[in-house]
Order: C-alpha cells, then structure tokens, then sequence
C-alpha cells in the first residue's frame, strides 16, 4: 500500500528567500511523524501545502493519494487539521463549536464524547475566550478530530502548556495513534517528539536534514554516551562510546562509592541540535 | 437513485446554510459592538434627530421624522450589510476563522450564506425598531398599500444583494478590520450626507447630487422615500418623481458589479499566505 503522505522535490519560495527547497520524505499509514527545525526552517510552508493551503512553486506532493492543491470535499472529509495561533470563535461556547463543525461531516464523532475524551467536559458551556492556553488548544484538536481524520496535521499543538497539560495532550494523541489515525507533528519540544513519534524528519533552510526514528537520531549524533562524576571538589565528564567498561575502570581505580555518578545517552535534543549546529557550520 | 441522491445533497447543502447562519446569528447577539454600532445605531440616530427637529415640517407638510425614517432604514442596511461585513471579514481572515473553515469540507458558499442570514437578522431587527419608534413617537405614518409594500420588499432585497457584496468584496482591500474601518466609515459617511439620509436632495448643491448619484445609496433613498412619503412627495424629487425603474436599474447594475467583485477578489486567506 502507498504511503500516507509522499512528498519529492517540494520547493516554495517568497520572493528571493527559498523557503522550501527540495525537501522530500513520505509517512506511512498509523504511524506519528514529528517534523522538527528552526523558526523559518521552512515547516509551517511545507505542511499548509500539504493541508491545501498554500501553493507549490516545483515538486509532487501525494496526500491520502491525492495532490492537496486540488483538495476536494471528499478528500477534505478524510484529514484533520489544528492550525498554529488560533483566535476565532471567542464568543462561543466549547459545545456549540464542537457541534457546528461537527454538522461539516456525515459520520462526525459525538460531540459531547469528544468534549470529553480532551477533558473540557466542564468547560463544555464555557465561552472560548475565557478558556485557558491548554485547553483553547486542546479544543483546536477536538476540532480536528471531529470527523474521525484518516490524517491528522498538528502545528505545534502544545506552545503554551504547562507540563501536566501536555501529558493528558500526549494521551490524547496517543489514543488517537491507537485508533489508527495517520499524524504529522511540528513541534518545538524535544521530548515531545521523543514522546509521541514513530518518526522524525529534521528540517533546516528548506531541506531535509535528518529523517529517522528518534532513536537513531541520537545514535546519528555520535551514540556516546556521557559519564559524569565527581572526586572531592572537581567534577569530571567524559564522553565515551562504551560507558559500561569505562564505569567499571573507574570503579576498579577508586574502589568506593563514587560521588554524583551519571551516565546520560545523548537525547534526541542533543542530536537535533548538532544536526542544525553542522548546517550552521557548512 | 441518482435523482434522489441529488435531493439528499441539497438537503445537506440546506442544512449546512442553515448552521452557518445559525452560527452568524450568535456571534451578531454576542458582539456588543457590533449590537451597538451596527444593530442600534440607526435607530439612536432617528430617535436624536427626530426629536431635535420636531416640529418643523418639509415641504408639502411632511413631518421631518417621516422623511428620515426612509433615510435612517436606507442607512441602517448600509451598516449592517457593507460597513459590518468590510470589517468582520478581514477580522475573520486575519484570526484564523477563515482558514479553519476552509480546512473543513464545509461548502464554501455556505460562510456567505451565514453572513447575508446575519445581515437579514439585523436589517429585520432594525426596521422593526424603527418603525415602531416611528409610529409610536413620532406619528410616523407606516406604508399601508401593496404597492408600498410590494416596493419595500423589492427595493430591500436589491439593496440587500449589492450592499452585502459590496461589503464582503471591500473586505478583500484591507488586511485589518480597524485598517477597513478606517476606509469604510469615511465612505459611508460621505456617502449618507450626501445621497439624502439627512437632509432634502433635491435641495443639494447639483454637483454633491452628481456624486451621490453614482453610489447606491441616493438610489436606495429615493426608493424609500417613494415608500414613506406620500406620492405628491414625489413632485418634489429630483426630476419630478421616483422613478422606480431608474431605481431599481442602478441597483440591480450595482448588485452586478459587486456580485463580480466578490467572485473576483475573497480571499480565504491572508495576503502572502496561500
């Protein structure tokens, strides 16, 4: 079966700036892939072409095996989008926003399971305005999700949240990855990707610059680990590829309890961040 | 089969029309600006002047209230159909209203059925305040006759059609709502001086008559006037009459010309982002 999403070739650009400029990459069907990159990087033209928003300059795009440029009804039935920096339908209430754009599907789910499947079932009959930033954004999800999308976009769904709110979020994108629901994910949290994607595809002035698990991504970034201790008043730290054998060197030359040991494996943030770092670099 | 499904889809079409108006409807009863600016104003303005100018009657014994309560009708659909629009539309682009539509399968005439629903609910709203306020206060005699009648719901719905799509072609000119205000109320303003809102046409200096002429507006007040004021008011029109049919061929020739802005000009999205 083809992929989800197929991309080749994609290129976009603003005048002189070439804000896409040749990224490709596919994402298979159930599965959750994070994009990651820089401000300007190029995401945000990249994934509102493929929600149908913006224009192509050159490049093929498949989506649900159709090229979104030529989005239809039908085709607009099968995938949910949660926009970036939303401030529309303040003056209404939660319920009322979720049975409207419930009325824009033939098989939408019910709106008052939904409500509650992201926890604002005692916000139900509040205004939008006087919500807060987590749960304003986790309406913008059940908006989404309303017509049960075979493909969900998030644009960086969780900019704002407390960290109790982005783990109930977490939930709920897990629920939906459980249902079979096909995500694309930008984001600016590491750990969210960590969290949440089968897939990471790095994108840093409009190319692709990594696209792998996110543990492969770390082990991309060198794969050593970090050793950090400390004898008397000096901290050491040492970055080794084999951390068990160094450990046990270590313990065999001081005999004893050794003060503040750590052994860390590079996170998926050290990685992105040496991927961007050698861009800056060439 | 393939009749029926026909059926099934206009249905929904309907159905969908209906909730977007349904939606139009909240926001308008919400908004208490666009309630006090939108809503009430022609009616503020009809009570205030009304009872300043008291008492001294127009030519042919008309009261003064009788010959602005065509006048402050005729503006009140001005407000609610293309000041209202010009505004809320570049809001609703701007905070996201458009594009999260625009993602959904929503038809897309069904936004424009919401808006002119919400442009009806306030035109119904406001005739019915000021009629009553009129009758009521000011001894305003209300039309009686089919053929007034027949006139005010013609005239309404022609001016209805092109000061709503002048409304939301405008919307596509400025990228704020507050930047559209800015162009807009001056307009209208200009325009309700001019065109006879407030003061005898007939009686303006000819090239202000001129101008207002090519608008909408002078058109729409004439019409009005045909509806409020006795028929030996018209003698003291311009030309002698209400020339209905001059009425009704410019604007029909606006609803035109702002039918094919619309088409040619929104936008879903802001300017840079598509």
């Amino acid at each position: 079966m083809s992929a989800a999403v197929e991309v080749q070739g994609l290129q976009r650009s603003y005048g002189s700036l070439r804000a896409v400029d040749g990224i490709g990459f596919s994402i298979g069907h159930g599965t959750c892939v994070a994009m990651l990159g820089p401000n300007g990087a190029g995401k945000t033209t990249t994934v509102e072409i493929l929600e149908g928003y913006r224009h192509r300059d050159a490049g093929a795009v498949s989506v649900l095996g159709q090229d979104p440029a030529n989005a239809d009804r039908e085709w607009r039935l099968r995938v949910g989008i949660v926009p970036q920096n939303c401030s529309d339908l303040l003056d209404l209430t939660v319920a009322e926003c979720v049975a409207h754009f419930a009325s824009h599907y033939p098989r939408p789910r019910t709106p008052s399971a939904l409500i509650e499947l992201v926890g604002l079932a005692d916000k139900s009959t509040s205004r939008v305005s006087a919500l807060s930033g987590g749960q304003r954004r986790r309406l913008d999800v059940a908006l989404g999700i309303v017509g049960g999308p075979e493909l969900l976009f998030l644009d960086e769904p969780t900019t704002g949240f407390d960290p109790e709110a982005r783990r109930a979020f977490w939930q709920l994108i897990g629920t939906l990855k459980q249902e079979g629901t096909t995500i694309l994910l930008t984001t600016h949290y590491m750990e969210e990707a960590d969290a949440l994607a089968d897939h990471v595809i790095v994108v840093n002035r409009g190319r692709v610059v990594a696209d792998a698990p996110p543990a492969e991504l770390g082990a991309r970034a060198g794969g050593h680990a970090i050793v950090r201790w400390t004898e008397g008043a000096e901290h050491f730290e040492v970055e080794t590829p084999t951390p068990t054998s160094f450990v046990a060197e270590l313990f065999a030359r001081t005999g004893g309890e050794l003060e503040g040991l750590e052994v860390r494996r590079p996170s998926l943030e050290d990685a992105y961040l040496r991927l961007i770092d050698d861009e800056a670099v060439l | 089969m393939a009749p029926r499904r026909r059926g099934g889809s206009i249905a929904w079409l309907l159905a969908s029309w209906r909730g977007r108006a349904r939606v139009e409807l909240l926001l308008i009863s919400r908004d208490r600006r666009t309630i006090i600016f939108t809503v009430m104003l022609p009616f503020i303005l009809l009570l205030v002047l009304s009872s300043l100018l008291q008492g001294k009657p127009l030519n042919g014994g008309v009261s003064y209230a009788q010959y602005l309560t065509a006048g402050m009708i005729a503006s009140g659909l001005v407000y609610g159909a293309f000041q209202s629009l010009s505004v809320a539309i570049p809001d609703e682009r701007t905070n996201g209203t458009l594009k999260r539509l625009y993602g959904t399968p929503m038809p897309h005439s069904s936004y424009f059925a919401g808006k002119v629903g919400g442009v009806l609910f306030i035109y119904v709203v406001q005739v019915v305040l000021m009629l009553t306020l009129g009758a009521v206060a000011y001894g305003v005699h209300l039309p009686h006759t089919s053929s007034a009648i027949l006139t005010f719901l013609w005239l309404s719905a022609l001016s209805l059609i092109s000061f709503t799509s002048l409304g939301i072609a405008f919307s596509s000119l400025a990228k704020t709502g507050q930047s559209a205000a800015a162009i807009a109320t001056p307009i209208v303003l200009f325009l309700q001086f001019t065109s006879g809102v407030f003061f005898v046409f007939s009686k303006e200096p000819r090239w202000m008559q001129l101008i207002a002429s090519l608008f909408p507006l002078r058109w729409l007040c004439q019409g009005m006037r045909s509806v409020f004021l006795p028929p030996s008011y018209g003698a003291a029109e311009l030309g002698g009459g209400f020339h209905l049919g001059q009425v009704a061929l410019m604007l029909g020739a606006w609803s035109l010309i702002g039918l094919v802005l619309c088409w040619r000009t929104f936008r879903w999205l802001p300017l840079g982002e598509d």
